[in-house]
C-alpha cells in the first residue's frame, strides 16, 4: 500500500520536476533585461564607478549583448560572483552571460557543459612584488609567500611553474581580488598572483603604483571570455557576433562616432553594410536579432578599441596580443557574410 | 462505511493513518527534491559521478599533517582539509573549555571587580558574530607583527612575525626510547598509587597529597632517563633564509587567528553554561559541604561541580559541535579546512558542486555525530545514578 502511494509521488514529483525550456533570447525580451555575471570588483574590468554603476571592459560586453538583444545597452542586471560561484551560478541560470574575465580551458568547456563563445582578452598569469623585495625574476622566489585568488586557474599554474623550476613556497588562498590585496598590502605575502591584467588593475589601485612591480615571467596561456550555458546554440552565436561585430567595427574603423552616418549610407566596403544592416545579412533572423542590432552595440558601447581604451589604457595596460591580426595581434575575426 | 469511520474513531488506528499520511508527503517531497536534480542536471548536461576524486588535485596546501603534493588526489587533498579542521577544532576546544570554565567560576566570584570583568567579557564577546572575530583577529595579527626580516625574537629560537610563529622543533635521537618507557613507567605507578590512596583514605581517613606526588613522578623520571640517556633530543632551531623563517615548528597567522577566535568566542558561551550549572546546585548543598569544615576549592571540587557537570554537559556538547563547524569560516581568511580543499578549490577545479557539498556535509555530519556519542557516553558515566 505504501510502496504503491510512494510510486504515484514519485509520478507527480516527475511531472513537477518537468520544466519547459524557452530559448535564452525569449527569455532576456520577455524579461526585458539581460542578467549578467560579472567580477565582484576589477579594476578596468568590472567595478562601481563613483555614481554606483558599474563600469568596465567586461561590463561593456554585457551592454553589448543587451544593445544587440534588447536595443538598450543600460537593459542590464550585474549579479556579482567570485571565482569560485561564477560558474553555479551560471548553470543555475542567476545569468544569461558570464563576463568575468574567465579563462577557457579544456575541462571547463567539455566537463562543466559550458560554451566559451570565444576571446575577448588574451591574458597570462604573472606575479607581481613590492620593488623593496628586490627580486627581479619569478625564479628568485624560492621559499616565498604567495597569495593566490582561489577558484581560479591561478592555483594550477603556480604548483607546475613552482614544481616545474624546483622552487618552494607557501600558498596563501585568498577567496577575492580585495581582500588579497589587503593582505599583499599587510605583508601576509611577499607575492600576488594572477593575471597579469588583474595585477596591472590591482597595482593602480594601490597609493604608491610605483613601489611595486609585475616580474618578466608570464606562466601559462589565460585566453579570457565570455561564457554562456550549454544547450542553446541561437543564444551563443548571438552573443559570439556580438563580440566579432566590436572587433568588426575596430577593423573595419567604424566608431561609436559614423556609426550612424556608416550605417545611412551605401558604404563602398560592403562587409560594412552588411554588418550595419543597409545590405541584408543572411541569416540574420535565424538568430532573431534586428537589421540594426551591430549599430546599436556600436554606437551605444563602441567598438572593440574604444571599450579597450577607455577602460585597459588608464591601468597602463598595452594592446599587444590583443591588438588585431593586421597589428601584430592575435584577433583575427571570420567574414561577416 | 461503518468500517472506515470506526478505524477513524479508534485512537490507535487513527494515528497509525496520519503517521502514514505524513510519511507519505514526506516521501513524495524527498523524491520530488531527488528528480528535479536528477531532470535539471540532464537538462545541462550533467551526470553526478564521484570519479573526480581519484584525477590528482594539481594545488598546493600551505598546511598539512599527512604527506601531500600536488600531484596527489583530490581526496586526500579532501583529507588534509579534513585533518586541518580537526586540528583547528581541537585546539580551539581546548581553549574554548579551559577559557569558558575559568570565566563561568570567576563570574560567580564574590570579587566585585572580577565578576564584573567576566561579565562584560561575555557580554562583549558573544554579541558579535564569530565571523568578526576571525577577521579581527587575523587583522591584528598580519597587521600588528613585523614582517620576517625584523621578526621579534624571544631568545633567538622563537620568532614572531606576520607569517606566524616558529618555535624550535625537538629531534629525537637514538636512546629516546628509554625516555618513553620511563614516562610509561611513571603513568603506571601514578594509577596505581592514587588507587592506594583512595582505600587508605576510605579505611582510615588519612589523605596524601596525590595529585602533586604524581605530578612530580611524572615530571621527574622521564627526565632522570634523559639524562641517563645522555640527553637524546636536539632542537631545530628556525632561522631566516630568504624570504621566510626555515626549520622549526610553525603555526601559521590563520591557524593562530582561527584558534583564538574559535576559542575567545566560544569560551563566552561555555561560561554561561558553567554559570548556569553551578547555580542550579542548591544553595544548601554549599552551605552543608562549607559547615562540615572542607575549604572552598574542596567545596568547588567535590561538592558542586560534580554536580553541576550533568547539568553542564548537554549544552556544552552542542557549544563543542558549534565551534567545530563555525571553523568552516576558515575560507575568510585562507585557512585550508575541509571547505576550502574539498569543498573550495577542488569544486572549482572540477566543477562537481553537487558531488563536493554531499561529500563535505556529509563529513561535518558524521564529525558532529562522532562528538555527540562521545559526550553522551560521557554524560552517561556522570549523570545521576539512581538508588
Amino acid at each position: 500500500m505504501k510502496t504503491k502511494m510512494l510510486l504515484a509521488g514519485v509520478t507527480a514529483g516527475v511531472m513537477f520536476a518537468g520544466s519547459v525550456l524557452a530559448s535564452t533570447l525569449d527569455d532576456v525580451r520577455a524579461r526585458g533585461k539581460l542578467n549578467c555575471i560579472i567580477n565582484t570588483g576589477l579594476a578596468g574590468f568590472a567595478a562601481p564607478d563613483d555614481k554606483g554603476n558599474w563600469t568596465g571592459f567586461d561590463v561593456d560586453f554585457c551592454r553589448a549583448v543587451a544593445a544587440a538583444t534588447l536595443g538598450d545597452a543600460d537593459k542590464v542586471n550585474y549579479t556579482t560572483a567570485t571565482g569560485k560561484t561564477r560558474f553555479t551560478k551560471l548553470a543555475a541560470g542567476e545569468g544569461e552571460l558570464l563576463s568575468r574575465n574567465t579563462t577557457w580551458t579544456f575541462s571547463r568547456d567539455v566537463d562543466l557543459s559550458q560554451t566559451f563563445i570565444g576571446v575577448n582578452y588574451y591574458d597570462g598569469q604573472g606575479f607581481m612584488v613590492p620593488k623593496a623585495l628586490g627580486v627581479k625574476s619569478a625564479k628568485g622566489l624560492d621559499g616565498a609567500s604567495v597569495c593566490i585568488q582561489t577558484g581560479t586557474t591561478t592555483e594550477l599554474n603556480l604548483a607546475e611553474f613552482f614544481a616545474g623550476n624546483n622552487i618552494k613556497y607557501n600558498p596563501v588562498p585568498i577567496e577575492t581580488n580585495a581582500e588579497a590585496q589587503e593582505l599583499y598590502k599587510a605583508g601576509r605575502c611577499d607575492v600576488y598572483t594572477t593575471d597579469a591584467s588583474g595585477l596591472y588593475a590591482t597595482m593602480m589601485s594601490f597609493d604608491n603604483p610605483s613601489d611595486h612591480m609585475v616580474l618578466p615571467e608570464i606562466v601559462s596561456k589565460e585566453p579570457l571570455g565570455p561564457v554562456v550555458r550549454h544547450g542553446d546554440d541561437q543564444w551563443a552565436d548571438i552573443v559570439a557576433w556580438v563580440l566579432r561585430a566590436m572587433m568588426a567595427g575596430e577593423e573595419k574603423g567604424i566608431t561609436s562616432k559614423n556609426v550612424k552616418e556608416l550605417a545611412a549610407k551605401d558604404n563602398k566596403d560592403k562587409e560594412i553594410n552588411r554588418l550595419l544592416g543597409k545590405d541584408p545579412l543572411q541569416g540574420l533572423s535565424k538568430l532573431g536579432l534586428s537589421a540594426d542590432w551591430a549599430v546599436n552595440v556600436i554606437s551605444q558601447v563602441g567598438n572593440y578599441q574604444e571599450s579597450f581604451e577607455k577602460h585597459l589604457f588608464p591601468l597602463t595596460i598595452k594592446r599587444g596580443m590583443n591588438a588585431l591580426y593586421r597589428d601584430g595581434g592575435l584577433h583575427y575575426i571570420p567574414p561577416i557574410k | 462505511m461503518t468500517f472506515f469511520s470506526n478505524i477513524w474513531r479508534n485512537e490507535k488506528s487513527r494515528e497509525i493513518i496520519v503517521q502514514i499520511i505524513v510519511l507519505f508527503f514526506l516521501g513524495w517531497f524527498i523524491s520530488w527534491l531527488v528528480m528535479n536534480v536528477n531532470a535539471n542536471f540532464e537538462a545541462l548536461g550533467k551526470d553526478i559521478s564521484f570519479e573526480f576524486l581519484f584525477i590528482p588535485a594539481g594545488y598546493d596546501i600551505n598546511q598539512y599533517l599527512i604527506d601531500y603534493n600536488n600531484r596527489d588526489s583530490h581526496l586526500r587533498a579532501g583529507i588534509v582539509g579534513l585533518l586541518n579542521t580537526g586540528l583547528v577544532a581541537f585546539f580551539g576546544i581546548i581553549l574554548a573549555t579551559i577559557l569558558g570554565i575559568a570565566l563561568g567560576i570567576i563570574r560567580l566570584s564574590k570579587n566585585w571587580l572580577a565578576s564584573k570583568i567576566a561579565y562584560w567579557y561575555v557580554e562583549f564577546t558573544r554579541n558579535v558574530p564569530i565571523l568578526l572575530h576571525i577577521l579581527l583577529w587575523h587583522g591584528i595579527i598580519i597587521n600588528t607583527l613585523p614582517h620576517p626580516r625584523k621578526a621579534i625574537s624571544l631568545g633567538e629560537v622563537t620568532f614572531l612575525s606576520n607569517r606566524g610563529f616558529y618555535i624550535p622543533k625537538p629531534l629525537t635521537e637514538t636512546g629516546i626510547e628509554l625516555v618513553y618507557l620511563f614516562f610509561v613507567i611513571a603513568i603506571i605507578f601514578s594509577i596505581l598509587f592514587a588507587k592506594y590512596c583512595k582505600r587508605k583514605q576510605d579505611l582510615t581517613g588519612i589523605q596524601y597529597p596525590v595529585f602533586w606526588i604524581n605530578v612530580s613522578v611524572i615530571c621527574s623520571l622521564p627526565l632522570i632517563a634523559f639524562f641517563i640517556s645522555g640527553m637524546p633530543v636536539s632542537l631545530e632551531i628556525p632561522a631566516l633564509k630568504g624570504f621566510n623563517f626555515r626549520g622549526g615548528m610553525h603555526m601559521s597567522p590563520e591557524l593562530a587567528a582561527l584558534t583564538f577566535a574559535l576559542g575567545i568566542y566560544t569560551a563566552a558561551f561555555i561560561a554561561e553554561i558553567v554559570r548556569a550549572g553551578i547555580l542550579a546546585i542548591d544553595k544548601g548543598q554549599r552551605e552543608a559541604a562549607e559547615s562540615i569544615g572542607l575549604k572552598p576549592s574542596k567545596v568547588m571540587n567535590l561538592v558542586i561541580l560534580p554536580q553541576a557537570r550533568r547539568v553542564i554537559i548537554p549544552p556544552l556538547t552542542s557549544q563543542y559541535l558549534n565551534l567545530t563547524k563555525n571553523s568552516s569560516l576558515a575560507i575568510a581568511i585562507g585557512y585550508m579546512d575541509l571547505v576550502a580543499t574539498l569543498g573550495g578549490i577542488s569544486l572549482n577545479q572540477t566543477g562537481r558542486e553537487m558531488e563536493t557539498m554531499l561529500i563535505v556535509m556529509l563529513i561535518y555530519l558524521s564529525v558532529s555525530l562522532s562528538i555527540s556519542a562521545l559526550m553522551n557516553w560521557y554524560n552517561s558515566k556522570v549523570k545521576l545514578v539512581g538508588r
